[in-house]
């Protein structure tokens, strides 16, 4: 096993989480079920936080774990940082309903 | 596979010998303390409740001083009240002493003292002899199927999800298929992995208590008109990397391992079955683990990515760090490091392995870095207002 720059959980993810800090202007590669995808990270991704690695339009769900955690609240690029300025949850949300 | 644990004459193991001292309420906790660090080998609980309190909450707040005093890993338990309460002390201790027929107990109520001191004094009395008499039993071999192991995760960040939940997951299912039991909880973070759970419950029963329990705790936070997001996830967790509920709760799942869910419970209610269960409590950390702890358990198995300090008075608390800078900064709280994953030098599987291994040196007496920083954390879950 060698040191990856960033982990894919599920083949279905459009998101992958930081293993260290990614700079802007860097090419990345990502493991997706054992096939190699390179991601362009165009922001600074902090440790831990998650970059896109697909586009993701603007309402579309974002999937990690191959699990839905939540909605684009806007067009989101690959590479691109996906964290709570671009990303809505979809559950206990109370503001919705009032 | 077997620890190094204490026998109880029910039949029960422990893996401490613990003497309690517990105030059943608030205005008994400076009695307590005072009895506590009189006596040397005794542990004390602090709290706000005990009195002003709704039957449920007040129910709820006794069950957790019963489960505290009737846990395996306490030898004796001296029970402190003030004499008005609405919990009453002397039922508390009569309930210890009902279910736990052989464990010495011993209540003092402060109005009938005569005080402060006079009740410290008495009480000090009584925990001398009871440490006295628990630093003379032995420990013999038990298997690790009676062993219960609380799963818990604070301070959680991105990599918690990748690496030490998933190998506490793997840790949680050796236990399991050895024949132990392993609790997972914190119902706000299963939010959004309730499928995950629920599709693993041995029965349909099993699976829809799972998913009303779910579900009755986010209709809560919904019935409050505001987003979760600042409470939970917490901002700390956010500085991490998580950015909803939905992606807190997938990582969380990963502690329960992949066994099949066996029974859901109460908060604080005794844990009775083997194998995987869930109770219902509340995120927070130090409810948590006291609800978990009320409900038997002997060893807590606590992953953290931001580092937590956490550990109780009488249950054990492993912390296991998500990740290597983590773990290297917060020596004085990290127990086993699982950024070893991360960072590609192990797998989930070998880091489950370790945390067994550790788990098994705890239990025969092993002192946590909590414990020897001498944490003694304990919350009550809060149902309705105080009075």
């Amino acid at each position: 096993m060698s040191k990856s720059q960033a982990i894919v959980m599920k083949a279905s993810d459009n998101v992958a989480t930081a293993a260290q800090e990614l700079l802007p202007a860097t090419d990345i590669e990502v493991q997706v079920n054992g096939v190699a995808v390179a991601v362009h990270v165009t922001e600074k991704i902090p440790f831990g936080h998650k970059v896109a690695i697909r586009k993701i339009a603007a309402g579309d769900k974002i999937i990690k774990y191959g699990e839905v955690i939540g909605e684009a609240t806007t067009d989101i690029q690959p590479g691109q940082h996906t964290h709570v300025h671009n990303l809505g949850g979809c559950r206990g949300r109370g503001d919705w309903e009032v | 596979m077997e620890f190094m644990g204490y026998r109880r004459p029910d039949g029960a193991a422990g893996i401490r010998n613990h003497v309690l001292v517990i105030p059943t309420v608030v205005c008994a906790n400076q009695v307590a303390r005072g009895i506590s660090q009189a006596v040397k080998g005794s542990v004390w609980v602090e709290h706000q409740h005990g009195c002003s309190q709704l039957a449920p909450d007040a129910a709820q707040t006794a069950r957790v001083f019963v489960g505290h005093g009737t846990n395996s890993n306490v030898y004796g338990v001296v029970v402190v009240g003030l004499g008005c309460e609405v919990v009453r002390a002397q039922e508390v201790a009569a309930e210890i002493t009902r279910q736990c027929p052989y464990k010495p107990v011993h209540c003092v109520i402060i109005q009938d003292a005569g005080g402060s001191y006079k009740a410290i004094a008495a009480g000090s009395i009584a925990a001398h002899r009871m440490v006295e008499q628990a630093s003379s039993l032995a420990r013999e071999p038990i298997a690790v199927s009676e062993l219960i192991l609380g799963t818990e995760c604070g301070g959680s960040d991105a990599c918690s999800g990748l690496a030490a939940n998933p190998a506490l997951g793997a840790a949680s299912d050796l236990l399991v298929d050895a024949g132990g039991t392993s609790i997972i909880s914190e119902t706000p973070e299963l939010i959004g992995a309730e499928h995950i759970l629920a599709g693993r419950a041995v029965s349909q029963e099993v699976s829809d208590r799972c998913i009303a329990t779910i579900k009755a705790f986010e209709d809560n936070a919904n019935a409050m008109g505001v987003d979760m997001r600042g409470g939970n996830p917490t901002p700390g967790n956010i500085a991490g990397g998580l950015s909803s509920i939905e992606e807190k709760s997938l990582g969380c799942v990963y502690k329960g391992g992949t066994r099949p869910l066996v029974d859901v419970i109460g908060y604080a209610r005794k844990i009775t079955k083997k194998g995987l269960i869930y109770m219902d409590t509340p995120g927070n950390d130090i409810e948590q683990l006291t609800g978990m702890a009320a409900g038997g358990c002997h060893i807590c198995i606590f992953t953290t990515g931001r580092g937590t300090p956490t550990g109780s008075a009488i249950v054990p608390t492993i912390k296991v760090a998500s990740n290597t800078a983590m773990y290297t900064k917060l020596t004085d709280n990290m127990d086993i490091n699982a950024g070893t994953i991360v960072d590609g030098e192990e797998t989930i599987q070998q880091v489950g392995q370790r945390i067994l291994a550790e788990m098994i040196r705890v239990a025969s007496g092993k002192l946590t870095k909590a414990e020897i920083l001498g944490h003694n954390d304990f919350g009550i879950q809060r149902i309705g207002p105080t009075l």
